[in-house]
């Protein structure tokens, strides 16, 4: 397949998964959350499934953009800004996916005037809102030595440029490398912000002791090693596709492949001690949960996406000298683990609720809302398919407008 | 935190109970071992000045009351009527019940008599769904311990309902019962709760919000007491129709409930999590 097609395959999938997207869109502003399917036993579902996946993607990304702006790891210099970018399109997904969530999604703002800080909830909206502006602050730091570039060029592009540099025009390269120090700084404090935000999420369950497939101390950290792990994998496929793709990105792809293969091995380490520690205590309420992960009515989510895709494939992918230095198969593998984590993130949410929490409660009164069986309607799944065609768009759109990194860093430029 | 007026045996200090009755003090003081000066008392003579003092400690102060229910499995026969009785007082759509009958609720027992657990919000000392609600919208009433939900400041995103170790809340997805689905003279039929008389429309709240049990604190007089006799009491526990489920004030010694929990074995669900119910059952 030539370029092109691949190019016109990509707009495509993603127009068509925001117009299926749409009517749910609309379905959900209309009927509220009528035509979803959670209810008062299981009262998350895909959504907040998809955005604790998001949420992930974007820590994870955000993370490993540190390696560049804080650790100033040459290797992974040429995808810095893909990182950061990444983190801020799966922030804005993320986002979008909880607002739907809500049963008042224009009452959002009344956690950052009326926070209760003795909820793990309101600490994560109040981090992840801090990061989400030290994000973008950060990005337009990346950016601002070439948007400023960038506005001389004749046309609409000049003019884009033009807009989103601010007002700024110096393009010296004393200035791009004073740039690079904000950035350095602002990365610095995104370490601690972002780990806060995302062990956040998992402390947001963790803390739950009426729910003891959450409840502990492991679940923050498995949040970060999820995230860290999510994120990177995908963070591989977008630089393989992105920016000049393999053709430019082809060590870093390599490198950072050999990155998710040890964070994942470590995350499935976390997992097999979460399921044997509860599985040998025997605690009925925690053996339901597992059970029900394991060989519940969703069991091919575990034993299929989970593990088959996201687990056992890409690592043998990863680790098998024949596969593991051809970029594209590390990039293959890398895109299965970023899928497979929507299964992990299905899993954690939706069986550590689908138990009864006292016996019987489901048979006390007949609603369709009284039940442990969830299965997101087509409206639900619709409406995450257009948060993914929204993705692939905005991707897209950063590639056509955003401009290239320079082939060296701002140093090496300064220093020419 | 608890408090000396929060802990379930321990009667309130006089000094909170203006209102404290002669039995109350009588037998505080033969706990002290005065017998003498309380058979004095017990004559009547020097009590009026003794409960004055009592009072005067703290004027302003109102008294803080417990609410809760004891409820009698053994008189339970399953009916549903406390379910029935709560729909139609609070108006609640499908999917949401403040109440709910739970068959064999303590799992299996060795005879073959079903056990019936009817189950409204235990209104717990150390409620886990308060700290957990971001905004603050749901809270437990200082003055008579009752957790209630601000709906106007809900946003609706669950998280109590996944904190609750007892099913007692519910979201309200704005389903409607056919008979009083918009357009129908029903519709327009406010619920009393919270003294509010919202009545039900598309978008509003309490669509979309989070709900509960409140003990029908809308009978509530100005003081905040009930009245039994002129019909101010918990729907449920009004028309309860074995008379199993008894409501009463748990910081008054003189409640039905609180004297039920001295004569009678009681156990309350789920002790281990620390969140102190205020609903007691009765084996």
């Amino acid at each position: 397949m030539s370029d092109k097609t691949l190019k016109r395959a990509f707009w495509t999938l993603g127009t068509v998964l925001i117009l299926v997207g749409s009517w749910a869109w609309i379905d959900r502003w209309v009927n509220a959350d009528r035509n979803t399917n959670y209810g008062s036993i299981v009262p998350w579902g895909l959504w907040v499934a998809a955005y604790i996946y998001f949420i992930g993607l974007s820590a994870g990304s955000f993370l490993v953009s540190s390696l560049v702006y804080v650790f100033n790891i040459k290797r992974f210099e040429s995808i810095g800004r893909l990182a950061l970018f990444t983190a801020i399109v799966t922030l804005v997904l993320a986002l979008l996916s909880i607002s739907a969530d809500l049963g008042h999604p224009f009452r959002a703002w009344h956690v950052l005037v009326y926070p209760n800080f003795r909820s793990p909830m309101a600490w994560m909206i109040w981090l992840y809102s801090a990061y989400f502006i030290l994000l973008l602050l950060e990005f337009w730091f990346v950016m601002r030595h070439d948007l400023v570039v960038g506005s001389r060029k004749p046309g609409w592009r000049g003019r884009l440029y033009r807009i989103l540099a601010f007002g700024s025009t110096d393009d010296r390269p004393e200035t791009a490398v004073s740039d690079r120090q904000v950035v350095r700084v602002l990365a610095t404090f995104g370490i601690p912000l972002a780990i806060m935000f995302n062990g956040g999420v998992g402390s947001l369950f963790g803390v739950i002791s009426s729910r003891p497939a959450w409840h502990g101390g492991l679940f923050p950290i498995l949040f970060l090693v999820c995230a860290l792990t999510s994120g990177a994998a995908l963070l591989v496929l977008v630089s393989a596709i992105f920016q000049d793709g393999l053709r430019r990105n082809r060590d870093t792809v390599l490198a950072l492949g050999t990155l998710v293969l040890g964070l994942l091995l470590f995350d499935v380490l976390l997992q097999i001690s979460e399921t044997l520690v509860g599985f040998y205590g025997h605690e009925p309420d925690r053996v339901a949960n597992l059970r029900l992960i394991y060989g519940g009515p969703y069991w091919w989510v575990f034993w299929f996406w989970q593990l088959g895709i996201g687990t056992l494939i890409p690592i043998a992918l990863l680790a098998l000298p024949q596969t593991r230095r051809n970029p594209a198969i590390v990039a293959a593998a890398c895109g299965l683990i970023a899928i497979g984590f929507l299964a992990v993130r299905l899993n954690i949410v939706i069986p550590g609720l689908a138990d009864e929490q006292l016996e019987g409660i489901t048979e006390a009164f007949n609603s369709t809302r009284i039940s442990t069986d969830y299965v997101p309607s087509l409206m639900e799944f619709t409406f995450t398919a257009g948060l993914v065609g929204i993705g692939l768009i905005l991707f897209g759109i950063g590639e056509w407008f955003l401009p290239r990194p320079e082939e060296s860093t701002p140093e090496e430029i300064a220093h020419a | 935190m608890p408090d000396a007026a929060t802990e379930p045996s321990t009667p309130a200090p006089a000094g909170e109970l203006p209102d404290v009755s002669r039995r109350d003090v009588v037998a505080r003081l033969l706990k002290l071992g005065a017998v003498s000066l309380a058979a004095a008392l017990a004559s009547g003579a020097s009590l009026a000045p003794l409960l004055h003092v009592a009072s005067a400690a703290e004027p302003g102060k109102k008294r803080k009351r417990r609410y809760g229910m004891v409820i009698d499995t053994r008189r339970c026969v399953g009916c549903d009527a406390c379910v029935a009785a709560c729909k139609a007082e609070n108006k609640t759509p499908p999917g949401v019940s403040y109440t709910i009958v739970l068959e064999q609720g303590l799992g299996e027992r060795p005879d073959d008599r079903p056990l019936f657990l009817t189950k409204p919000c235990f209104q717990c000392e150390h409620p886990p769904c308060v700290p957990v609600c971001p905004v603050g919208a749901t809270f437990k009433r200082s003055q008579d311990g009752i957790v209630v939900v601000d709906y106007d400041r809900c946003i609706g995103c669950r998280y109590c309902i996944v904190a609750c170790p007892y099913q007692a809340r519910f979201s309200d997805f704005g389903e409607d019962y056919p008979a009083v689905e918009e357009h129908t003279p029903w519709a327009s039929v406010p619920s009393p709760e919270y003294k509010q008389f919202r009545v039900r429309g598309k978008g509003k709240s309490p669509e979309g919000n989070v709900r509960k049990c409140t003990f029908c604190l809308h009978l509530q007089d100005e003081n905040g007491e009930y009245d039994r006799a002129s019909g101010r009491w918990p729907a449920c526990a009004k028309t309860c129709t074995g008379k199993a489920i008894h409501f009463g004030d748990l910081n008054d010694p003189d409640s039905e409930v609180s004297q039920l929990l001295k004569e009678r074995q009681a156990i309350r669900l789920k002790e281990e999590l620390g969140t102190e119910p205020n609903v007691y059952y009765l084996l």
